[in-house]
């Protein structure tokens, strides 16, 4: 059993997304080895990942957009020396992995949150509100890893061997335009430790600036948001903590005006401590947090923030 | 140009839905159902398309039971031209729809495959980018834009990082995400116009599918479930609870 990690570097270091789908593969059973679409350093820095015996590095520039048209033939090419090829549950992953799959004819096994067995895991599904446990039947496993489920291994003690591979390089159908790059100078928000995280009750953006920013400064916290926040116009999509948005699981998750709609639970509810602020007693955001406080966040937030 | 549509009947999203009791899968007897919130948005889109002139005709599939045609004519009273059942009472995966999207295709022709990111029953988000890959064309995931230009697409994607642009030669296939549109309501004549609008019937068998499923689901849990904790009185006592935490 030999299982390959497609990994989305950061530039030329480890993503904590990569270092979790690393401890998913190594309980697969077998050797673990990570492709890195990127630069020699990249493939330098995944060498030093714990539990790693080989990275592949394949440096070509058709690879370097994680276009999914140039990505998907090279992994699939490499597929053929692997039992399973894994990716994280990024927006990355998510977008290649299911590419491979079909290429190779295995049908893919979604966001796993834990291994059971050789062949067995557990997935969520109807956005986290019932856990199945699934067993492939395919000759080959393609898996991607719910990140915040699995334990980061460590990024450093390794020593694998660092190989080059080429792939058959640009598709020729697809063209990377452009990033517009959310720049902040805040935590990420699937990594952070805190997360502040405001829902429709904040009225309109610029109130939503007022009321949370000045939290998340004071705790060093990410910034997250509601569907219905993020909907209404109040912040851009990349913070929204959901089914539909992003699976977070930090630390302290902080839910302002926030009532905890079912879609929003499924993106949270794996937070060590939630704690919630809501006027509404009877919000269902109570029944999943550890501490509460029922009152009018217009007031109670800004008094939280001047004496913490 | 035509566009595909592909949508999905499942469980409403403002239902919660309950896990049976001998966990052998989600209770759905009795539930209400209705097209999967991710493929109204790519109805909606293609209508758009088609209403600025850029696309000719809006079909729309589904691969599901019986009862999917009232997902379909959902479809047909927002605007679009025709639907496709492809008939099966049978859970059919993703590789297994997409392979038979990848035959309707053929046969159709569309500039554009547009469909919803994921279902939000299995969440698997893999049915557009299988397709894609069957079809070796070019995908778009996770569209919050989408414009046309000569004999490209232009997508720009909800990315992890902020909001990535693709540029695609047609035929693509697009994935939408959440804030690419609203959808329309159907007005009460466009849901009696549906009904006279053409719905052709198939069976994956028309299009030399094999649906026999890759993955056993062997047991479906409930999550486990989180306490409610403790209400403090007022701000004071928050602070010291969030101190005792390690945070501030």
């Amino acid at each position: 059993m030999t299982a390959l990690v497609f990994a989305e570097p950061h530039g030329d270091s480890v993503a904590d997304a990569t270092l979790a789908a690393v401890t998913a593969a190594s309980q697969l059973g077998g050797d673990v080895h990570v492709l890195v679409a990127g630069s020699d350093a990249a493939g330098q820095a995944h060498a030093g990942i714990a539990g790693v015996s080989k990275v592949l590095v394949a440096s070509d520039d058709a690879y370097a957009h994680g276009l999914a048209e140039n990505l998907a033939p090279l992994i699939a090419g490499l597929a053929d020396g692997y039992d399973a090829v894994l990716a994280p549950a990024t927006t990355t992953g998510k977008n290649v992995l299911p590419r491979v799959a079909a290429m190779l004819d295995v049908m893919q096994v979604s966001d796993i949150i834990n291994v059971e067995g050789p062949k067995t895991f557990k997935r969520p599904i109807y956005a986290g509100n019932a856990i199945a446990t699934v067993e492939s039947s395919d000759p080959k496993l393609v898996i991607t890893v719910r990140t915040t489920t699995f334990e980061k291994a460590a990024a450093e003690g390794g020593s694998a061997s660092v190989e080059t591979v080429a792939g058959p390089g640009s598709a020729g159908s697809s063209e990377f335009v452009g990033l517009d790059a959310v720049k902040s100078d805040r935590p990420e928000l699937t990594s952070a430790k805190i997360i502040v995280s405001g829902g429709r009750a904040l009225k309109d953006g610029e109130t939503f600036e007022q009321v949370i920013t000045p939290l998340a400064d004071k705790l060093g916290a990410a910034i997250g948001a509601s569907r219905a926040a993020v909907d209404a116009g109040y912040v851009p999509n990349d913070y929204q903590v959901g089914q539909t948005g992003k699976i977070v699981a930090p630390e302290v998750y902080i839910a302002i005006g926030i009532s905890g709609a079912i879609q929003h639970l499924a993106g949270m509810k794996d937070s060590k401590t939630i704690v919630a602020i809501n006027k509404d007693p009877d919000a269902p955001i109570f029944q999943v947090a550890d501490v509460g406080l029922v009152g009018d966040l217009f007031t109670v937030v800004p008094e939280l923030t001047s004496k913490l | 140009m035509k566009i595909l549509v592909p949508v999905k009947r499942v469980i409403d999203y403002n239902v919660k839905p309950r896990v049976k009791a001998d966990g052998s899968g989600v209770d759905l007897a009795n539930v209400k159902m209705s097209m999967n919130p991710f493929d109204e948005i790519a109805v909606e889109e293609a209508l758009r398309l088609r209403e600025s002139g850029a696309a000719t005709e809006v079909i729309a599939v589904s691969v599901g039971p019986a009862k999917a045609q009232e997902t379909l004519r959902t479809a047909l009273a927002m605007g679009a031209d025709r639907a496709i059942l492809v008939e099966t009472e049978d859970a059919v995966e993703p590789l297994a729809v997409a392979k038979i999207l990848k035959a309707i295709a053929a046969e159709e022709e569309p500039g554009i495959v547009m469909l919803g990111k994921q279902a939000i029953d299995d969440d698997s988000n893999q049915t557009g980018q299988m397709l894609a890959a069957l079809m070796d064309r070019p995908q778009g995931t996770f569209a919050s834009k989408v414009a046309i230009e000569g004999d490209h697409v232009s997508v720009t994607r909800e990315v992890d990082g902020g909001l990535e642009t693709v540029k695609l030669a047609l035929p693509a296939v697009v994935t939408t995400d959440l804030r690419l549109n609203e959808p329309r309501y159907a007005s009460l004549p466009n849901i009696m116009k549906a009904k006279s609008k053409p719905l052709a019937m198939k069976t994956p068998a028309d299009y030399g599918v094999d649906t026999a499923p890759r993955i056993t689901t062997t047991h479906v849990a409930e999550p486990p479930v989180r306490q409610a904790g403790e209400i403090v009185a007022d701000v004071d006592a928050l602070v010291a609870k969030l101190k005792a935490l390690g945070v501030a």
